[in-house]
């Protein structure tokens, strides 16, 4: 293996600024990577060669022109739920299987504009609904750490691409865990922006007023490279904050002195088992070593967080996904008329955790069941918001598991019950529209397993506190160095 | 038994704005099929709406122009169905938070009496794609063999207003759709055309006996493209709903569709079938805040509305209806006659001359009144020299045309041309004798009793003077020497 690959995208930035090496040797060497491990990984639904090249060949030519590029010959995945113009964007479905966007996400144009070399399009659950990857229609993605166990999801694509040292920055869309939760089970760093920071102009909509693109990188460094670049306002978005961004980058630290850190009084990790409380217990000491002050804080509604976001999310995406019809893109399978093409196109398109969806969403949107569903979930919403708003008045950021347990076996949660579940520590910072990460805390030998798999802390902080956030994780990632314990075997995997 | 009958409009109107509602496309009529559409309007993945400013504004005026309230919050939202001219299978519209509220539109009927009809609400939305039907002969979808959309329709804003049932004939309900339609185009938020669309109406229609309170099942009638296909849709439907409560029957709640050819209406879709529209706020758009400051200014910037001008040409200046109407209609010439009538102080003559002579000229010429070479202060000026019976009205006519072919001031050429009607009893009576001694024979017919020739004798003596003696002293001159 190149070292290259291994390096991270501030490393890889400053040497290829530097003229230590072209963007284009850091384009072939990750292609390479990918060529030789990714039909084991299975990172990547439409890895992009020839745009990658020709990408790297322009940021080496646009450094000789003298521009500043923050991200210059930084390797990138993204996830298949945002457009690149002439690409396949697939969101990993049938009814999109061959639809080639006309136009570029403007979170994606902003990495590419900053330097980065798309290396590909990855994986997902369906439509970014689903807590494994097991949602794809089109192809399995195999947990780096363990290729037996899932890459969580739905970014589950850009967790294993990035964890795979198949792309440096990985990009993911969470809606109610799908960057933080995968980012726990690949070891690395799972960072949700505040709602409306990163526009959603040509992310694929799965929930609306819940979707945030983040990054998933090695390091906390990384993340806040992505984000410095990626945040801020577009006026293609009316969703997206006129707010000026402070670049995170440079307000990383070493101490938590002066931190206030909320624990959970409602999250209790006994209930995850000896081991992992005795892993998470110790995190929130070492943030205490750090120099931060641990505050009991209390969620007393954030318990609501499933139910609530299994009402709002397929309310959203039972309107959202009308859109695939079959009458303008996309799958069509023809019909008699036009109603029966509908519902053949839509039954041959969609897999089964996208039409349940739709169908929970349309049945809380109907006449006669809207005050009692849709309408609760969002006076719900209000009340979880709430209670981080009072907590956030005793402290500065918020500790707690960025997921129950580590990545799982295939088929493992067959039952979507216990795999919603997976997001019970993620979806009420969703719901609030909060900023919030996962970092790599420690290691657990699951139950039947061989191989030792990630843990991540997830940390959490006001609306826009992302300087904060960032800078926070920083410094128990320097301090802990967790995920420089063990490496990804997918070498050693025989294929 | 006698019956009320009890008629609601909802107008749909296309606004006029640079952009469509949600995207940069450009917001035109027409144009090669599917040249004017975006991401956005295609309902591509990932495409988000981004609200026109223009068309929030443009709505809030006409609210205004209506007297409705404005709230200061409104938002938007998803109306959920699937329709293949419908690019992302919901439409963004507005549901329990419109942009306007209430109001009312004043209207006048042909007699001149003003009436008025409440205003619901008036939302705004976004337009659809059209789809043709082809292989079916008659462009229907029934039998068609495949079918074409048009999305360059699909997103331009759409403003719905809806108003209350308080309107009970056909004649009111056109009476009610000409004031709507003036005044949305004085203020300019759309052209308001039907037969391009952008203006379209529908027509709730119920029945009752005369004197009930209780409000009759009402049908919803569309596919009326004119005013007067509207008018002959309602009396047909009401003619419909008389007979069927006369023969027993009950009226069913459902949409009916107008039959231009037939003249009559046919159902539809029945109440059971209506969707169930699902709607919820839009997730991609935030609420939008009014602010008082930005009704203030739009108000501000308010101009006569039509229906205030009607009042002002009946009251301030006597017009009868007909002129009036036809004026406001022609909003430049109205402009156009306020100027002559202000500046002549006689609105009559000044309706005479801008309707009759003036309006004549610009058909023959299809050039409008307002924008031809001819000045309100020269028509003023040409009114002054009739009513000092400087000139007659012949000289006045013939003034009128070299005006419009650019002779400027009527005053001077006059002046210059020596056109002044000669009142002068001396020069009369000089051409009077001239063209007595020319033609005996005439007087003497005259003497046998064949009075009816003074009108060749009177012509005779205005070509001798080249129509400059005053006809009133030319007939007292014939008379006197006749005797």
């Amino acid at each position: 293996m190149n070292e290259l690959v291994r390096r991270g995208a501030g490393e890889i930035a400053r040497a290829v600024r530097s003229g230590e090496v072209r963007a284009r040797e850091v384009a072939d060497a990750v292609l390479e990577r990918v060529d030789a491990v990714d039909d084991r990984v299975g990172a990547y639904l439409t890895p992009l060669h020839e745009l990658a090249r020709a990408h790297a060949d322009r940021v080496d030519r646009r450094l000789r022109d003298g521009e500043a590029l923050p991200l210059a010959g930084v390797p990138l995945a993204i996830k298949d739920n945002m457009c690149v113009t002439g690409t396949r964007t697939t969101c990993a479905s049938k009814i999109l299987e061959d639809w080639v966007a006309p136009y570029t996400a403007t979170a994606v144009a902003r990495m590419l504009a900053a330097g980065c070399i798309p290396i590909g399009k990855t994986n997902l659950d369906e439509f970014a609904m689903g807590s494994s990857c097991e949602n794809s229609a089109l192809g399995v993605t195999r947990n780096p750490y363990d290729p037996s166990r899932v890459p969580g999801g739905s970014s589950g694509g850009s967790s294993a691409a990035v964890a795979a040292c198949e792309a440096a920055i990985g990009l993911g869309s969470d809606t109610g865990g799908s960057i933080r939760e995968p980012g726990a089970f690949c070891n690395l760093v799972g960072f949700k922006p505040t709602y409306g920071r990163i526009s959603r102009y040509g992310l694929i909509a799965f929930a609306s007023s819940l979707d945030q693109i983040g990054p998933l990188t090695r390091c906390v460094e990384d993340a806040a490279l992505a984000y410095d670049v990626m945040a801020g306002y577009d006026p293609m978005d009316a969703t997206s904050i006129d707010r000026p961004v402070e670049p995170a980058a440079p307000a990383l630290r070493e101490s938590l002195e002066g931190l206030r850190v909320g624990i959970v009084r409602e999250f209790d990790t006994q209930k995850l088992g000896s081991e992992l409380d005795g892993i998470y217990r110790q995190a929130y000491r070492d943030l205490q070593a750090l120099g931060a002050e641990l505050v009991d804080v209390a969620l007393p509604t954030a318990d609501y967080g499933l139910a609530t976001y299994y009402l709002i999310a397929p309310a959203e995406c039972s309107s959202n996904l009308a859109r695939f019809d079959g009458v303008r893109y996309g799958l069509r399978v023809d019909a008699d008329d036009v109603q029966a093409m509908y519902e053949r196109t839509r039954a041959a398109g969609f897999g089964p955790e996208v039409k349940r969806r739709i169908l929970i969403g349309t049945h809380a949107l109907s006449s006669g069941y809207y005050d009692a569903y849709y309408v609760r979930a969002q006076k719900a919403r209000t009340l979880i918001a709430g209670d981080f708003e009072r907590a956030f008045e005793r402290c500065d950021a918020i500790a707690c598991p960025a997921a129950s347990q580590a990545a799982f076996t295939f088929n493992a949660k067959s039952d979507p019950y216990s795999m919603y579940m997976m997001d019970y520590y993620t979806i009420p910072m969703s719901l609030a529209g909060l900023p919030a990460l996962s970092v790599p805390c420690g290691w657990t030998t699951p139950p039947g397993g061989t191989l030792p798999m990630p843990l991540g802390l997830q940390l959490c902080a006001p609306l826009f506190a992302e300087r904060l956030l960032l800078g926070a994780a920083h410094a128990y990632e320097r301090s802990t160095q967790h995920a420089r314990r063990h490496e990804p075997p997918v070498e050693a995997v025989s294929r | 038994m006698s019956y009320e009958a009890v008629i609601g409009i909802e107008c749909h109107v296309e606004l006029r704005t640079r952009t469509k509602m949600f995207c940069g496309c450009a917001n035109e009529f027409g144009g090669e099929p599917n040249t004017k559409v975006c991401p956005v309007c295609l309902g591509m993945p990932g495409a988000l709406p981004v609200p026109n400013a223009t068309a929030i504004e443009h709505t809030i005026r006409a609210g205004l122009a209506f007297g409705s309230q404005i709230p200061a919050f409104s938002k938007f939202d998803r109306k959920n169905y699937f329709y293949p001219d419908m690019p992302k299978d919901y439409q963004i519209s507005q549901y329990d938070m419109p942009l306007t509220v209430g109001g009312e539109v004043k209207y006048w009927l042909d007699d001149g009496t003003m009436k008025s009809c409440g205003l619901t609400r008036i939302h705004l939305e976004e337009d659809t794609g059209k789809s043709a039907h082809a292989g079916s002969g008659d462009g229907r979808i029934a039998g068609s063999a495949y079918s074409l959309v048009d999305f360059n329709r699909a997103g331009v804003p759409l403003m719905e207003c809806v108003s209350e049932p308080q309107i009970h004939t056909a004649a009111d309900a056109v009476a009610y759709l000409e004031a709507l339609r003036r005044t949305l185009l004085q203020l300019g938020v759309s052209d308001v055309k039907m037969e391009e669309g952008s203006l379209r109406c529908d027509a709730n229609v119920s029945i009752r006996p005369v004197g009930s309170a209780q409000l009759g099942t009402k049908t919803e009638i569309k596919n009326m493209n004119s005013f007067r296909s509207v008018h002959r849709a309602i009396e047909s439907e009401i003619e419909r709903q008389i007979a069927v409560l006369e023969s027993g029957g009950r009226v069913v709640q459902e949409t009916r569709g107008w039959d231009e050819v037939r003249g009559t209406t046919h159902s539809m879709r029945s109440k059971e079938e209506a969707h169930d529209y699902r709607y919820f706020p839009d997730p991609d758009l935030v609420p939008l805040e009014i602010s008082r400051e930005r009704v203030d200014a739009i108000a501000a910037r308010m101009p006569e509305l039509p229906w205030q001008r009607f009042e002002r040409y009946a009251a301030q200046y006597g017009l009868a209806p007909n002129a009036a109407t036809q004026l406001i209609d022609n909003l430049a010439l109205a402009e156009f006659f306020d100027r002559v009538a202000e500046a002549s102080r006689n609105p009559h003559q000044a309706a005479n001359f801008v309707l009759g002579d003036l309006s004549r000229l610009a058909n023959e010429s299809s050039r409008p009144v307002a924008e031809s070479a001819v000045e309100p202060e020269h028509v003023a000026e040409l009114i002054a020299l009739v009513e000092s019976k400087t000139i007659n009205s012949k000289i006045a006519k013939e003034l009128l045309g070299r005006m419009w072919e650019g002779g400027g001031s009527p005053k001077h050429i006059v002046e210059s041309e020596g056109l002044a009607q000669t009142s002068d009893p001396a020069a009369v009576e000089a051409f009077v004798d001239g063209v007595l001694s020319a033609n005996p024979k005439v007087v003497a017919d005259y003497k046998a009793g064949k009075t009816n020739v003074v009108g060749f004798l009177v012509g005779q003596v205005m070509k001798a003077s080249r129509g400059k003696a005053d006809p009133a002293l030319v007939n007292e001159l014939l008379a006197k020497k006749l005797r």
